[in-house]
């Protein structure tokens, strides 16, 4: 069953791909064509998350955990990889999360692509996607996880460049595809560093080894580091890669160039959660290291409020949503931090859910207005669309995490772990949860007031088509937005309340000194009532600005225009990392082609010997100059040089 | 089967088929088509035997099978003798493999001469083929030294306008190589008495010799890889060589280099090779860096596809002499994989140059809207070039790298950096190639794969996803004798401690 879960999807891509291939021959054989890959895509979808729930359900309520192997993939020495599928809560959950979102956005895809000529490529790689991220969640061993991690990303790039006509389109793919390069050179250094600690790259024995080897040093890098800690960092630049966390988190904006859906599944439901998933999935490794520990906590809060302050000034309706994507999961990595594993679980499913919500609604809106994304030329449409308005509601509030939406329990719990971690990063992280619990409030309200209310400031011809999306479209909504509503109360008391122990089983390890989860149902009471609070004044400054006093945006912003430039610029780090990296790749490439090639090495070597034999023959003998002299000469003179430097050496 | 002499078959059977094809007289045409058939039954023949090669071998020991010996020259004890194990019988199903890929690839882009091309092309794999399978250092030469003539000769006459200066680069610097190899085996000979491999793989040389030696291969192999600073002559060949000419090269010879260091170099000359491995890392990082910087500030298809060879052979030089058991089958795993690769990538743009005679890449761009099956085999390819997982371009050097960092972790790390890079070159070439909107009006017309060219991809394609995916089989193969080159490797070492200590 939990086969077919996994390559379900896989069946569907290789039949909707030969299908892409296909020319058809005129419209109507076209349209048949989509239509058959739409049915077949969607097919497998569904079943695979059909499957996923009675997956679920056998694994988490019946507990029966255990692993699927494949077939042997790897096999060299000591290092032996399987394809295999592991089977515990935590995959559970996640095969769960994703099939079930997967299954509604492919649905929603079938209204929102259906003008788009390249339809059953786009449906394609939906469910090939899908397929890479279920190998990453089942994943028994290291390497598949990094097959999986990699195939996503590949997907990913496919689909941010699914609109290949636009330069914008392509290069928005390469940077994701390049970025996330970058961050799994780390991760494969984490790879290549467990294997070397441990002998095996296969998870279940690296975890019943690790607590023995929690004292154990590594020789890396020219030093004696300890070994776990080496490992988790090496492995947490791959999360931060994928999860877009400060430093590599510059492609994910960009990503907004893809298609909508794509937005709503990869980029913010599903892949790039995948950096929480695995930190949690290596849970008794990182218990070992508090130092990792500490980095988690300290990126994941920076990243929290960093883009938390981006996303109140971006104008694109998709953007906004990209960095409170990036916000959010800042959140859930400290909470990992501070050992709140299954805290920050929660939020990535309850964050799959109405993050999912929130960006089909973008794309509602975004169909609506004719491919319009400028939040600056929208407005007064919310009696139009009503069905989107009142979606978008729901997401927001389970976003800002308002009672007794989704994203109040789930945020909740993260922010009180935070304080009660009792640790100066738990601070820390407390304190920027609370302040980015405000921004992002206010962000959300605004991204609403500027969308749907004031004047229209969009021309006469798009206000005369704003439409409704179709039932297609809206019906994956309503099964996302009954997410959004109530998988924060149900899934509480499982996930983070008194039955999680039993729920996570051995799939989360939390050493006794990390009793931050446990503590954080004790924590006083204006700890538990200040992220509601915070969030209602956000959501009222949203209101003051963009209702009661339209003008104060812009004056607001000229009175602080460095810090403005600075928020719009989005603290320069695209611009430093062309200067650092981008440029001085292609300077490098050329001069190491024209100069060391070209001039230094043809030049002193063939080509100068060349002409220097040339040379040296007419002066010499006057001999004809042909090739095979030029040849004789080079090669004597190497071997003399070669033996002149032999004596030297030995006579020295 | 064991006195059926399957490896003497294998390797001269398209010699035979060349013999035929110069006796093919009548008119132009006929002589075309019976050329290119003869050329291709041959060496689909020539790869259907190889493939019993593979069915018969035993995967459980070192020793060398379908062993055969004939004396040669009996006075200075020197014996035909050929025979293949782990390390090289791999090789040898990659030769016969690429052979007609090329033979069917060059069937409508060859247009003069086309007699002699193919006779050159069978030439070529019965020397390529004997090289891997000879175990004799005198019969090893000579097959060595054999394929320089006739890939002399296809790039020189069927190369591009600048074929001539790419034709003698290429002669010129491999000879030079090889002129100081052949002092080399001179030197062995007199030392140990005999040009058998096996023998003089038992064989002692003195440290001090070994150095020397060690050189004067290292000449000859650092060329052939190429590895830095000796790379210049690849992109000119690659770029002035027919598209054929360009699979083989990269396919086949350049293995050729790393291939002499697992069987010469490491084997005889252990204690050098440790002595020389941090020269050897060195040289492998900078080309896995260098290279692929100067492979993305290239604007001809060939030549950047020709120098990031360069940088998948620097994974290749490392891993093999990190001597670890990881690191060396990932060497070898990476060479096949690459053989495969780079071969499709330059049959890749043989298509769009076939039909637009220009490897700039600025002529191109947009192709996809015409060309959606090239596009996707395409994208195959480069994916297997930058390594993705499920590929056979990430097992090995996932391997290698695997081996690298239990003997270097910064070398590991430095090497690693050519994954990042490799990405950015190829995902850049494919965006100008084949994505954009299709602007230019010379690429109106352009028709995507023909039948024939799909026949070529095809088996391309499924080797590629086969050792991304299953790579067990082609592993089995090579493990015992890898295992057997380590523990000798290690064995002899513990010797040279020994009488150091002494």
């Amino acid at each position: 069953m939990s086969v077919a879960v996994v390559f379900l999807p896989l069946l569907g891509f290789a039949i909707a791909g030969m299908m892409a291939l296909s020319t058809p021959a005129d419209a109507e054989s076209r349209a048949r064509l989509d239509r058959a890959a739409q049915w077949v895509t969607c097919g497998a979808m569904v079943l695979s998350g059909l499957f996923a729930v009675a997956v679920f359900y056998d694994v988490v309520v019946l507990g029966n955990v255990g692993t699927v192997v494949l077939f042997t993939w790897i096999d060299s020495g000591a290092l032996e990889v399987s394809w295999a599928l592991k089977l515990d809560t935590l995959s559970a959950v996640m095969m769960m999360t994703v099939s079930v979102v997967a299954a509604l956005i492919h649905i929603y895809s079938v209204g929102y692509m259906h003008h788009d000529p390249g339809v059953p490529r786009f449906m394609a790689y939906l469910n090939l996607f899908t397929f890479f991220m279920l190998m990453l969640v089942t994943s028994d061993n290291l390497v598949q996880l990094y097959f999986g991690w990699e195939g996503v990303g590949l997907v990913s790039y496919l689909l941010i460049g699914f609109w290949y006509d636009r330069p914008s389109a392509n290069a928005a793919a390469i940077k994701a595809f390049v970025v996330n390069r970058v961050g799994d050179f780390g991760f494969a250094l984490g790879i290549f560093a467990t294997y070397m600690l441990f002998e095996t790259v296969h998870l279940d024995t690296i975890f019943s080894a690790a607590a023995g080897k929690s004292d154990a040093v590594i020789q890396v890098f020219g030093g004696e580091f300890h070994a776990l800690t080496v490992i988790c960092l090496l492995l947490f630049v791959g999360a931060m890669g994928k999860s877009a966390q400060l430093g590599l988190h510059t492609w994910l904006p960009d990503a907004m160039e893809g298609p909508t859906p794509v937005s709503a599944l990869i980029h913010a439901a599903t892949m790039v959660t995948a950096g929480v998933f695995m930190v949690a999935r290596l849970s008794p490794l990182f218990e070992f290291s508090d130092v990792a520990l500490a980095v988690v906590t300290i990126v994941g809060a920076s990243t929290a409020i960093f883009a938390a302050t981006v996303a109140c000034v971006q104008n694109d309706i998709k953007r906004v949503i990209a960095y409170s994507t990036m916000s959010q999961l800042g959140y859930m990595f400290f909470a990992l931090g501070v050992s709140a594993y299954s805290a920050g679980i929660f939020h990535l499913m309850t964050h799959a859910y109405f993050k999912a919500l929130l960006f089909l609604g973008a794309g509602s809106v975004i169909h609506a207005m004719s491919d319009e994304q400028d939040m600056r030329k929208m407005g007064g449409i919310w009696r139009m669309i009503p069905v989107t308005y009142v979606l978008m509601w729901i997401g927001s509030l389970a976003l800002a995490g308002i009672w007794p939406f989704a994203g109040f329990f789930s945020k909740d719990i993260i922010i009180e772990a935070a304080y009660a971690a009792g640790t100066g990063l738990g601070q820390y992280a407390f304190w920027v949860g609370v302040v980015a619990a405000f921004l992002t409030a206010f962000y959300s309200w605004r991204l609403l007031l500027m969308t749907f209310h004031g004047a229209p400031r969009a021309d006469d011809a798009v206000m005369a088509h704003v439409h409704e999306s179709p039932k297609v479209m809206i019906i994956p909504l309503l099964g996302l937005a009954a997410g959004a509503c109530f998988a924060g109360y149900v899934a509480y008391e499982a996930l983070v309340g008194e039955g999680a122990v039993d729920f996570w089983g051995n799939a989360i390890l939390v050493l006794p000194e990390h009793p931050a989860l446990a503590d954080a149902h004790h924590v006083p009471a204006w700890v538990k009532y200040l992220p509601l609070a915070v969030g209602v004044a956000g959501i009222g400054l949203a209101y003051v600005m963009y209702w009661l006093a339209p003008g104060l945006p812009a004056t607001v912003a000229g009175r602080f225009q460095a810090v403005y430039r600075f928020l719009v610029h989005k603290w320069y780090f695209d611009e430093l990392y062309d200067f650092l990296f981008v440029r001085p790749a292609f300077v490098l490439g050329r001069g190491f082609w024209k100069s060391g090639d070209g001039a230094l090495i043809d030049g002193v070597g063939p080509d100068g010997i060349a002409a220097a034999t040339v040379n040296l023959a007419r002066r010499a003998a006057r001999l004809q100059s042909g090739y095979l002299y030029h040849y004789a000469f080079a090669m004597l003179i190497g071997v003399a040089a070669l033996i002149t430097w032999y004596l030297f050496r030995h006579s020295g | 089967m064991d006195n059926f002499p399957l490896l003497s078959l294998i390797t001269f059977l398209p010699l035979v088929g060349a013999g035929f094809i110069l006796l093919v007289r009548g008119e132009d045409e006929v002589v075309k088509r019976n050329a290119r058939s003869v050329a291709l039954w041959t060496s689909l023949i020539t790869f259907l035997l190889s493939i019993l090669l593979w069915i018969n071998f035993d995967t459980t020991t070192a020793a060398f099978q379908f062993e055969e010996r004939a004396g040669w020259i009996p006075a200075f004890n020197i014996s035909y003798h050929l025979g293949v194990d782990g390390i090289s019988m791999l090789f040898v199903l990659l030769t016969t493999l690429l052979t007609p890929v090329c033979v069917l690839a060059s069937w409508e882009s060859i247009t003069g001469r086309v007699k002699e091309y193919m006779v050159a092309f069978l030439v070529m794999e019965t020397m390529m083929v004997g090289m891997f399978s000879s175990l004799d250092i005198l019969v090893f030469y000579v097959f060595f030294e054999g394929t320089l003539l006739p890939m002399f000769l296809i790039i020189g006459v069927w190369g591009g306008p600048n074929r001539v200066y790419a034709a003698f680069k290429f002669f010129l610097y491999t000879l030079a190589g090889s002129v100081l190899m052949l002092l080399a085996i001179l030197a062995m000979y007199y030392a140990a008495g005999t040009t058998d491999m096996p023998a003089l793989m038992a064989h002692r040389f003195a440290p001090a010799m070994q150095t020397w030696l060690w050189l004067a291969f290292f000449a000859s192999f650092a060329v052939k890889v190429p590895m830095w600073p000796f790379h210049t002559w690849l992109p000119d060949a690659h770029v002035e060589a027919p598209t054929a000419g360009s699979v083989i090269l990269a396919g086949v010879l350049l293995k050729f280099g790393a291939y002499g260091f697992l069987r010469f170099s490491l084997p005889m000359f252990p204690d050098a090779s440790v002595q020389f491995t941090p020269f050897i890392f060195s040289l492998s990082i900078v080309a896995v860096i260098y290279t692929s910087l100067v492979a993305l500030a290239q604007e001809d298809m060939k030549k950047l596809i020709a120098y990031s060879s360069v940088a998948h052979m620097g994974f290749v030089t490392v891993g093999t002499f990190t001597l670890t058991l990881q690191g060396i089958e990932g060497a070898i795993y990476q060479m096949l994989s690459h053989g495969v690769v780079s071969a499709a990538l330059f049959l890749i743009v043989g298509v769009v140059y076939d039909r637009m005679h220009s490897r700039d890449i600025a002529t191109y761009g947009g192709l996809v809207h015409r060309m959606p099956a090239y596009a996707l085999a395409f994208m195959l390819f480069m994916l297997a070039s930058v390594g993705l997982p499920g590929t056979g371009g990430f097992i090995g050097e996932f391997l290698v790298l695997v081996g690298a960092f239990q003997v270097n972790t910064w070398v590991a790390a430095l090497t690693a950096i050519g994954v990042i890079l490799g990405a950015v070159y190829m995902l850049y070439l494919y965006r100008r190639v084949i994505f954009g909107k299709l602007t230019k009006d010379s690429l109106k017309d352009i028709f995507d794969l023909s039948p024939r060219e799909v026949a070529v991809f095809a088996p391309l394609v499924v080797v590629v996803l086969w050792m991304g995916i299953y790579p067990v089989p082609f592993l089995d193969v090579m493990d015992a004798s890898v295992v057997n080159l380590i523990d000798r490797f290690e064995a002899a070492r513990a010797v040279t401690a020994t009488l150091a200590g002494r």
